[in-house]
């Protein structure tokens, strides 16, 4: 196994690795406020969770792009001839 | 193991290969266009059971565009219904023993994002001409052409790229608990499947809303102006 193989392999599993930490932290913080937001005004809580499964997919991609990066790497890496 | 950016073609017509992503697109598309024909054949002013469900499903819809675009939902019925509906069906698929949903290919769901990316130039043109269309670029200030150019190529991006990563992780795990924990293993993972088909088919459309409204919005502000 060459050294490309090897750098492949550690930069997927630290691109899913790390590319889930900033999405994770910012999700929770999203449900944390939409949660308070709902229990202050639970007739607003149809808008608001409409509005939190948008934010979260935004957030999400995020995520997954590095999922993707990851899947490049490990199954089209250009750099593997 | 298989790739999962790749798909396996299964037979050729001529010299073009068919792959089963779209094997699997064509039996779904199949399924729903025979069910809604056969659905509409029997409309009934005292409805049954099956024509109460889909009225359900007509109205909740309707409701969903209403809430989201803060207009009446006629235009956009079709369009956004049969993007959530084809998207549900794709992502519930996998249920079939044997069938991959096909939107855990790159190519189906390009074709999705593509799609959302003609419907906003179409609806916006139709909202306040090519002029208007044109125009929503230039808001809210013509410094912002080139971020709101870039912008319509990065989202249907991410369109494709959330649906696809959504979609294909959850395969790619069941695969995998699968080849590790045989037979009952992989039920918990097929449920939350379920759970993220739905809220998938469910953000693509309202995502579509999204971008469809904000730009009939801004495409048909000039026309208003002149009217006030």
């Amino acid at each position: 196994m060459d050294w490309i193989s090897i750098a492949s392999i550690l930069g997927a599993a630290f691109a899913v690795s790390f590319g889930a930490l900033g999405p994770a932290l910012g999700e929770g913080r999203a449900v944390a406020a939409a949660m308070e937001a709902i229990a202050r005004q639970p007739e607003a809580a149809n808008t608001i969770s409409r509005t939190l499964f948008v934010g979260l997919a935004m957030i999400e991609t995020t995520a997954i792009y590095c999922l993707v990066i990851a899947l490049l790497l490990l199954f089209a890496n250009p750099l593997i001839p | 193991m298989k790739s999962p950016l790749e798909s396996a073609v299964l037979f050729h017509i001529g010299p073009v290969p068919v792959a089963e992503p779209v094997v699997v697109t064509w039996g779904i598309m199949a399924a729903l266009v025979l069910g809604s024909w056969a659905l509409k054949r029997r409309l009934r002013r005292d409805p049954s059971p099956v024509q109460s469900a889909a009225e359900l499903i007509a109205d909740i819809l309707d409701g969903q565009i209403r809430d989201t675009m803060q207009t009446e939902p006629g235009p956009y019925r079709a369009f956004v219904g049969g993007l959530f509906l084809f998207i549900l069906a794709a992502n519930w698929s996998s249920l079939i023993p044997g069938v991959e949903p096909p939107t855990a290919a790159l190519a189906t769901d390009a074709a999705l994002a593509l799609l959302v990316f003609v419907a906003v130039i179409f609806f916006g043109v139709k909202a306040g001409g090519v002029r208007g269309y044109l125009g929503s670029f230039a808001t809210p200030s013509p410094l912002m052409i080139p971020l709101n150019f870039v912008e319509t190529i990065t989202r249907t991006f991410s369109l494709l790229v959330r649906l696809f990563g959504n979609i294909m992780s959850g395969v790619f795990v069941i695969g995998i608990v699968l080849s590790l924990a045989g037979l009952i293993a992989p039920i918990p993972f097929m449920a939350l499947d379920l759970l993220t088909g739905l809220v998938q088919a469910y953000i693509f459309a309202v995502l579509a809303m999204v971008f469809i409204a904000a730009t009939v919005a801004e495409a048909s502000e000039p026309h208003q102006k002149k009217t006030d």
